[in-house]
């Protein structure tokens, strides 16, 4: 029986090949069909103490949906995914699986671990196309009202888990579409947009209400949320504050904060240039500067978007680059440079105030810095120029200050992220919670998921027992 | 939401008035912050800072020069039509006070932004002068409100059809030679502002100009409006959109105003083309 199920190897997951997808906004990974989703399914050894579940953010119980799933028992399978995490399509796409749930697969000690993602990712694909849209059983009304401010990752979440529970919940949301970062960040080929929209329609059919267009801090306070008559609070505004590097020239014309570049091209969809609107600069050579997942983003849009050359100029090595090896993957097979050990130092421009070319540095690697990491120090004499027409800054993001400026009484830590108690999510204020992004910084859509988690369960003990 | 109550066109039909049904907004909305509006799906989002709120009726204003694709879009909207998106207020409003004798300087559609602050500072106890200007007699904006919300008004056009022949900046150098002026507020195209406070700064006198960079979000999330103010990078979308003119780069900003300009270009040619075939 053991030997049987190690000969079955991991099944991939058809791809469009780099050549043609490198050009079109369509997504990278093709999907399972129901015979190869099955067929992995069948490699789970069910273990009695299920490692994989220790590495889930949510505690999904996953070898009871990989079980349905070789029993073909679809819509099961995503029922009990479900029963903890709202997102199953958003989450088989873009969590980390390799340092998470199958990062601790029994089988990934000798061979390959389950894909439990592609199979998440499965069950939920196939439920939108082919389920009854019935719907999870609702506890009773209990007349409490939870506002939930931003509809990212860990708002959905809290609005999931509490309309669930029979409260009363609203997402606001800044932006004139729901979904934040999985709308404005994650480009449509890595996740469509139109799975998110279906998520928040799931959250919308279950009674969540969602108004966009509410900036909570300008347009309405939070203490005003209270006054019209909201129970509790919970803040997931995630870390909408670009940064940039403090070099001369950044102002030119042609250079982005990758926050910029990325809600432009997907949730204004500038892709799709002159049918909507909204432009974007489409540079030959262009230049993304980091090496995360963000920087992965922008450098495979630029290509995309029609760009000769695209290069990812990183100042560590490969080793410390903490985008997922797969996203490195699919931008190296899409003709993507990297250019490591290596940080500019200043944006030459021409006359028309328009990005000519960097100047760069080379760096090598010096002593472990505050991040563990090997920290990159400046080679002398190594400068020399780049040429290019574009260039994104892709170095991460920081806290945006509008909510937490206009609010009394929440405590804030010295980068401007709210303070909230790791288990609970609950904040110095009475009522008020925060997760994901705006309490740990730049993280991944499934840890905020895990933060979202956390604070519902706080939220409803507080609605139905007290602060 | 969001539905067009009121719709004049001004100065030739080469500016529109829209108020606009926002409740929430109206109610929060200060002089001097702005609105981001979205016509349609595939619209642009586009920053205008308003020119009238109405908390009561639960209203805002907004008039705008139509000068691109989206507001020749939005020009289309009539009474009754909804803008998509409207997202407010946005931006720090206006610091207001009363020192003494101001004068308050607008051009083009800027006049619009200007009016409710002007009228605020004489409300305050301020002794206000305005000086308001255009290219020419047509195009020139609100003149009987700028005279009712200022104790004196000086009209401009470049073209001398209508009052002083000659910019606004010529009336605000003649004034700051014979007055004690405590404050210039100046706001209209990126030029005028730049030289209103090129003479202020020459005088001493503090300057408060209202930057109309390109944005996105109007939030302070993407970093596309950056100005840079005493060297520094400032988001006119939070940290402004006023600021000290006698600060600003205004060179860069004129600079990175034209960044689209020929994607503009065709997005005018595709509309012309859309609606000759309608």
């Amino acid at each position: 029986m053991e030997a049987k199920k190690e000969t079955i190897p991991r099944q991939p997951m058809p791809e469009q090949p780099p050549e043609v997808r490198r050009r079109n906004f369509l997504e990278v990974p093709l999907g399972y069909t129901p015979e190869l989703a099955m067929k992995e399914a069948e490699r789970c050894l069910q273990c009695k103490k299920p490692s994989c579940m220790e590495g889930c953010p949510v505690s999904i119980d996953i070898p009871a949906f990989i079980s349905l799933i070789k029993q073909g028992e679809f819509t099961k399978a995503v029922r009990k995914i479900w029963e903890r995490n709202a997102l199953p399509a958003v989450c088989g796409r873009v969590c980390p699986q390799e340092i998470q749930c199958e990062g601790n697969c029994v089988l990934g000690k000798k061979g390959q671990p389950v894909a439990i993602g592609n199979l998440e990712r499965f069950v939920a694909d196939w439920e939108r196309a082919h389920g009854k849209g019935d719907l999870p059983p609702k506890a009773k009304p209990t007349g409490k009202k939870v506002a939930v401010v931003g509809s990212g990752p860990s708002g959905l979440t809290v609005a999931g888990d509490l309309i669930l529970k029979g409260h009363d919940v609203t997402i606001f949301e800044a932006f004139h579409k729901p979904g934040g970062v999985l709308v404005y960040g994650i480009p449509e080929f890595r996740l469509p947009k139109e799975i998110v929209f279906s998520e928040v329609n799931f959250l919308e059919r279950l009674g969540v209400k969602v108004e966009c267009n509410v900036v909570v801090g300008r347009t309405i306070t939070v203490d005003e949320l209270f006054q019209e008559g909201f129970d509790a609070v919970f803040i997931g505004v995630g870390a909408g504050l670009p940064k940039f590097m403090g070099i001369p020239g950044e102002n030119l014309i042609g250079v982005y904060s990758a926050n910029e570049y990325l809600t432009r091209s997907n949730l204004m969809k500038a892709y799709l240039f002159p049918e909507y609107d909204t432009p974007i600069k489409k540079g030959k050579n262009v230049a993304v500067i980091g090496g995360g997942n963000v920087a992965m983003d922008a450098a495979r849009t630029a290509m995309r978007l029609g760009a000769d050359r695209v290069r990812i100029v990183y100042r560590r090595s490969r080793e410390e680059m903490p985008a997922r090896l797969a996203e490195i993957h699919h931008a190296e097979e899409e003709g993507i440079e990297f250019h490591l050990l290596t940080a500019p130092t200043r944006f030459l421009g021409d006359e028309h105030g328009r990005l000519v070319g960097m100047e760069c540095i080379k760096m090598e690697l010096g002593e472990p810095d505050a991040s563990g990491r090997r920290s990159p120090v400046p080679i002398k004499d190594s400068k020399f120029e780049m040429e290019c027409d574009l260039v994104v800054i892709a170095v991460g993001a920081g806290a945006n200050p509008i909510l937490t400026r206009s609010t009394e009484g929440l405590s804030l830590n010295k980068w401007g992220y709210i303070i909230a108690d790791p288990e609970t999510g609950k904040t110095t204020k009475k009522g008020v919670w925060a997760g994901g992004d705006i309490v740990t910084g730049q993280a991944t859509v499934i840890l905020a998921m895990g933060a979202g988690r956390k604070a519902s369960d706080s939220i409803h003990k507080y609605l139905t027992w007290g602060w | 939401m969001f539905e067009i109550l009121r719709r004049e066109e001004l100065a030739g039909g080469s500016v529109v008035l829209n108020e606009i049904s926002a409740p929430r907004i109206a109610k929060k909305a200060k002089p001097g912050q702005f609105v981001i509006l979205k016509a349609t799906e595939t619209g642009e989002r586009i920053p205008l800072t308003m020119a009238e709120t109405d908390p009561k009726k639960g209203t805002i204003t907004i008039i705008y020069q139509v000068v691109g694709k989206s507001t020749m879009l939005f020009k289309t909207l009539q009474v009754g039509d909804k803008f998509q998106d409207v997202i407010g207020p946005l931006g720090q409003p206006t610091h207001l006070e009363k020192v003494g004798n101001v004068i308050c300087v607008g051009g083009g559609t800027g006049v619009a932004v200007l009016h409710p602050i002007t009228r605020a500072l004489k409300e305050l106890g301020n002794n206000v002068t305005a000086i308001i200007g255009a290219r020419t007699k047509d195009l020139l904006i609100l003149e009987d409100k700028m005279k009712a919300a200022s104790h004196r008004l000086f009209v401009c056009t470049d073209d001398g059809s209508y009052g002083h022949h000659g910019f606004v900046s010529d009336v605000l150098k003649d004034l700051l030679q014979k007055e004690d002026v405590k404050l210039v507020v100046a706001i209209g195209p990126v030029p005028m502002m730049k030289f209103c406070s090129q003479i202020t700064k020459e005088y001493g006198v503090k300057t408060i100009v209202s930057l109309n960079a390109i944005m996105v979000d109007g939030t302070g999330m993407c970093g596309c409006c950056r100005v840079s103010i005493d060297g520094e990078i400032k988001f006119a979308c939070v940290d402004g959109p006023e600021f000290d003119g006698h600060k600003v780069d205004f060179d860069e900003l004129q600079k990175r105003l034209t960044s689209y300009g020929e994607e503009e270009k065709v997005a005018v040619e595709e509309f012309k083309r859309c609606a000759c075939s309608a």
